[in-house]
């Protein structure tokens, strides 16, 4: 498909630890479009950042790629790995932590200029020096994107250090310093989670106005099905290492066909309902149920549930689900 | 300007803390002793000679009173005379202070110019073979004697392969100082015999006193590297693509070398503690051997002296390390 | 039993459980081990200086005496030294460090305040100034140095329980109506005890440094103790000739410390869960 730019096909990460070897991604698929904005959601451990980590290739020392592709554009991301090109320049990152996501020792400003000096678009490969001309544009350029996130007096704010930063106005720095390179994909990991309840819808929408003006994707994760649904177009949800359904963001909220989706939007809670959780516990990534991860928990799983959960059944109107028991399409 | 305030600011800690230095040194040389005036004149000193320092000294007011004099006395350089020298201790002092601090100088930067470096690059190889032969001179840097590492290379360069002299600190006699490091001072007359004297003098006393301090900023550097490696920040400069060499030789290493310069105030007082002893192998002529020779004639002003001197010159050191780290980072302003 | 298996995996810490142990059993069973119990009294001068040989394992020293012997019997003076002064720095550091870091008044600030006086003076400067003044006796030796080093429990606890302080089950449990003392005592000192447990190993280690240099200063227990730093001071009027002399109790001190630095480290990482090797984020 041409208009598939991003596609993680049967990705399987393990990690060494001393506890043993866990699998954090078993046979993970899943496909983005040109500038759309997708959704990663789950709960903690699902295995959403690091999948988030292997697209950005930084996974951790101790990870281990058992099996699948990774391509992005049309490079191998799984094995060339993330050229100079890609990583930083046609695929950026806006990270869970902005406290900590800035070195404490230099100014806001020298920390976007060493970004530039090597990520900026006018630069050509290979290119040794900051000359002065690109050093102005890019300037230039900086300063146009710190207004864009609403920064007040961005010349200022330049010369100052990340801790005399809000925690609100450091994320508005990372999503203007992963926008400046021109990216064509922005990997955003719980952008918001650190942040006040308060800000992070205003700074969630301004990502996504961002983002779509300029024409790049975003792939953006979060445990917080809200958020999904205030800012994606489109949604994947994942339950201990495995994708369980992908959807427009619409049919994903409106006709879920998964059991798990179904259990996980029921759970929500809803005025004048009493709250209902997902009767038994998230598996060990040691020691996993075979086949679908959710079986053990399913209400409609049966013996085959137990040999594979590779059934995906065909999509219907984009809308995919790995289930060997999904819910008819119509349901609603 | 934020700076100065800040090193004024510090600068205020300095004359508390010096007080409570004189408070532990007084309450040893007057508390502790049942007699001080009897430990002032020597065991064997006639009745009347004890009675007499106890007068002349103040030993029969209040202590208090005691206190109080001992601390103008200290404010205005009084330390008292040296029984074996029979000097004022203060100028004892200050005239040996130039050799212990030749020594303590040229032992730290061998220890920073071979630490550093063996500390970062241990940190970026990570269980390598290098990695752990770092850590094998580490562990056995830190659990040595100075003073038998002094011995030991004493026997092997000076006494079995005649390399280096057995002691001292240059050859003949001490020239005129100008500065008072031997070393400064060749140069400065360009008499380049006496700096190759100087230095083969400095050779192996310097490597006792380095050794330690240099294990100490390879054990700090390398967690600082290793702590800052898995820090937030170098994961998002990664993930952002910057180049590792970028990373790791402009961002990783300032963060960690602070870390670093921390521990500087600590190896010094180390150097100086460990100077007592390796002088006195060397009979280096400086404020260790001065300490060891007090001790060995029981001279009593003289060892509180020292005491009182070394605790002054590490407050002061460390003041200059708290007010390096302030400007080397930002947080701390 | 995790953790235990976590102990015996650890190389470093291996070692030096097992060094230290080795000392420990030297230091009790030094009479039966030694080849000359009697030389940490009596000597044997027609002996003195002799090389290394089938007899003497590590020759002999100035007076004739059995060094391997002395080295044994040294051991129990090195314990000793070390335990009794590494507790009662513990005994006064700990104390005043939970005191100081539970209250935040003007007190607490004075008693961190006079720790801070303590660490301002290099450790062995102090303790050669408490010992002189005190004469060489080994109770002098312990107490100048347990005087000089109990600020590092003082300051380490009280970091420790200024951070503990403001965690909910510490809250919880003043909130419950728990006095200071029940409140530091069942909460705050089995959470920090493994901090303590490490720095009081590597502690052990300094200890017996100092107590070395003390000795080689003639400030240590007077002769004929078997002192390992006061055999070194006595061994360099012998020198060249008698290089074993010089040799046997340095290295001795080398491995005694070593493996205390090797327990001490050992045991944080397998004690302390946030520097725990391999920690792992997921998400």
């Amino acid at each position: 498909m041409a208009d598939e730019f991003l596609s993680v096909h049967d990705l399987s990460v393990s990690f060494g630890t001393e506890g043993g070897v866990a699998r954090v991604l078993d046979q993970v698929s899943l496909s983005m479009r040109a500038g759309e904005i997708m959704g990663l959601v789950g709960e903690s451990g699902c295995g959403k950042t690091t999948l988030a980590r292997a697209i950005l290739g930084v996974l951790p020392d101790n990870a281990l790629i058992d099996s699948g592709t990774l391509t992005f554009d049309g490079a191998d991301l799984l094995h060339a790995g993330a050229t100079e090109h890609i990583r930083g320049r046609a695929i950026t990152f806006v990270p869970q932590d902005p406290f900590g996501s800035f070195s404490p020792l230099f100014t806001v400003g020298d920390q976007i200029a060493e970004l530039m000096r090597w990520k900026s678009p006018d630069r050509s490969p290979g290119e040794r020096f900051y000359a002065r001309a690109r050093r102005s544009a890019d300037m230039e350029r900086t300063l146009a994107l710190l207004r864009a996130v609403q920064l007040p007096e961005p010349e200022r704010l330049l010369r100052k250090y990340p801790h005399e930063l809000s925690g609100g106005q450091r994320q508005r720095v990372m999503i203007a310093m992963a926008l400046l390179p021109e990216p064509k994909l922005v990997i955003a990991d719980e952008p918001t989670t650190a942040l006040d309840v308060t800000i992070q819808a205003q700074i969630l929408k301004l990502l996504r106005r961002l983002a779509t003006e300029r024409g790049a994707s975003v792939l953006f994760t979060t445990h917080d099905l809200g958020t999904a649904w205030e800012i994606c177009d489109r949604v994947t949800v994942m339950y201990a290492g495995q994708e369980a359904e992908t959807a427009e963001v619409v049919d994903f909220f409106g006709r879920p066909r998964h059991p798990y989706t179904r259990m996980l939007l029921d759970s929500l809670p809803t005025q004048g309902a009493a709250l209902r959780g997902i009767p038994g516990e998230v598996p060990s990534p040691y020691a996993p149920p075979p086949g679908c991860r959710f079986h053990p928990r399913c209400p409609r799983a049966t013996a085959i549930c137990q040999d594979s959960h590779n059934a995906a059944v065909e999509p219907v109107a984009g809308h995919s689900v790995r289930c060997h028991h999904p819910h008819e399409w119509a349901a609603t | 300007m934020r700076l100065l305030a800040l090193a004024a600011r510090r600068c205020l800690w300095m004359p508390p803390t010096l007080l409570g230095l004189t408070l532990i040194v007084f309450s040893i040389s007057h508390i502790i002793p049942s007699d001080p005036a009897r430990v002032l004149a020597g065991e064997n000193a006639p009745i009347e000679q004890v009675e007499a320092l106890r007068r002349k000294f103040g030993l029969d007011l209040p202590l208090p009173q005691q206190f109080f004099r001992y601390v103008t006395d200290v404010v205005s350089g009084n330390m008292g005379i040296s029984l074996y020298t029979q000097r004022p201790v203060a100028d004892d002092l200050l005239e040996r202070l130039p050799a212990t601090f030749e020594l303590a100088i040229y032992a730290m930067i061998l220890a920073v110019l071979l630490g550093l470096p063996l500390g970062v690059v241990s940190a970026l190889r990570r269980n390598s073979l290098l990695d752990h032969a770092v850590r094998v001179v580490t562990i056995s840097g830190l659990a040595m004697a100075a003073f038998w590492l002094a011995i030991l290379l004493q026997l092997l360069f000076s006494m079995k392969l005649n390399l280096t002299p057995v002691q001292g600190r240059i050859d003949g006699w001490g020239p005129d100082p100008i500065t008072g490091f031997y070393t400064l001072d060749a140069v400065l007359r360009g008499d380049w015999e006496m700096l190759g004297s100087s230095l083969r003098y400095l050779a192996l006393p310097v490597m006792p006193l380095a050794i330690p301090a240099m294990a100490t900023i390879v054990r700090f550097t390398r967690a600082g590297v290793l702590n800052v490696m898995s820090s937030n920040f170098v994961f998002y400069q990664n993930a952002m693509g910057l180049p590792r060499r970028v990373v790791i030789w402009k961002y990783i290493l300032r963060s960690a070398l602070i870390g670093t310069l921390t521990q500087i105030g600590l190896v010094f007082g180390n150097l100086l503690a460990g100077a007592v002893v390796v002088e006195a192998v060397f009979s280096w002529p400086g404020l260790g051997t001065y300490a060891y020779n007090s001790i060995l004639q029981s001279d009593y002003n003289a060892i509180m002296g020292f005491t009182l001197f070394t605790g002054t010159v590490f407050i002061c050191v460390n003041l200059l390390v708290d007010i390096a780290q302030a400007v080397l980072d930002p947080r701390g302003r | 039993m995790k953790s235990l298996r976590r102990m015996l995996r650890d190389r470093a810490l291996l070692t030096g459980l097992v060094i230290v142990t080795l000392l420990v059993l030297a230091a009790v069973f030094a009479s039966p081990l030694s080849t000359f119990p009697e030389h940490v009294t009596s000597f044997d001068p027609s002996q003195r200086l002799k090389p290394p040989g089938e007899r003497f394992w590590l020759g002999t020293d100035r007076m004739g005496a059995d060094i391997y012997s002395r080295l044994l019997f040294g051991a129990r003076l090195t314990i000793l030294v070390a335990v009794v002064a590494t507790t009662f720095a513990v005994v006064i550091g700990v104390p005043i460090g939970l005191v100081a870091g539970y209250y935040r008044n003007w007190f607490s600030d004075l008693l961190m305040r006079v720790s801070d006086v303590f660490l301002a003076v290099p450790q062995i400067v102090l303790a050669i100034a408490i010992a002189q003044t005190l004469g060489p006796a080994i109770q002098n030796v312990i107490l100048a140095l347990s005087v000089t080093y109990w600020p590092f429990w003082a300051r380490l606890v009280y970091a420790e329980t200024r951070s503990l302080r403001n965690e909910v089950f510490i809250e919880a449990a003043i909130a419950m109506g728990a006095s200071p003392l029940r409140v530091m005592v069942l909460h705050v000192v089995p959470s920090i005890a493994s901090s303590i447990i490490v720095r009081t190993t590597i502690g052990m280690g300094a200890t017996i440094l100092a107590a070395a240099s003390l000795g080689f200063l003639g400030l240590g227990a007077p002769p004929p103790a078997p002192e390992w730093g006061r055999m070194i001071a006595e061994s360099r009027e012998f020198l060249p000739d008698a290089w074993w002399y010089a040799t046997a109790p340095g290295v001795a001190i080398l491995l005694v410390v070593m493996g205390f630095n090797l327990l001490g480290d050992g045991l944080r990482d397998v004690l302390d869960p946030r520097i725990r090797r391999g920690g792992q984020r997921g998400g």
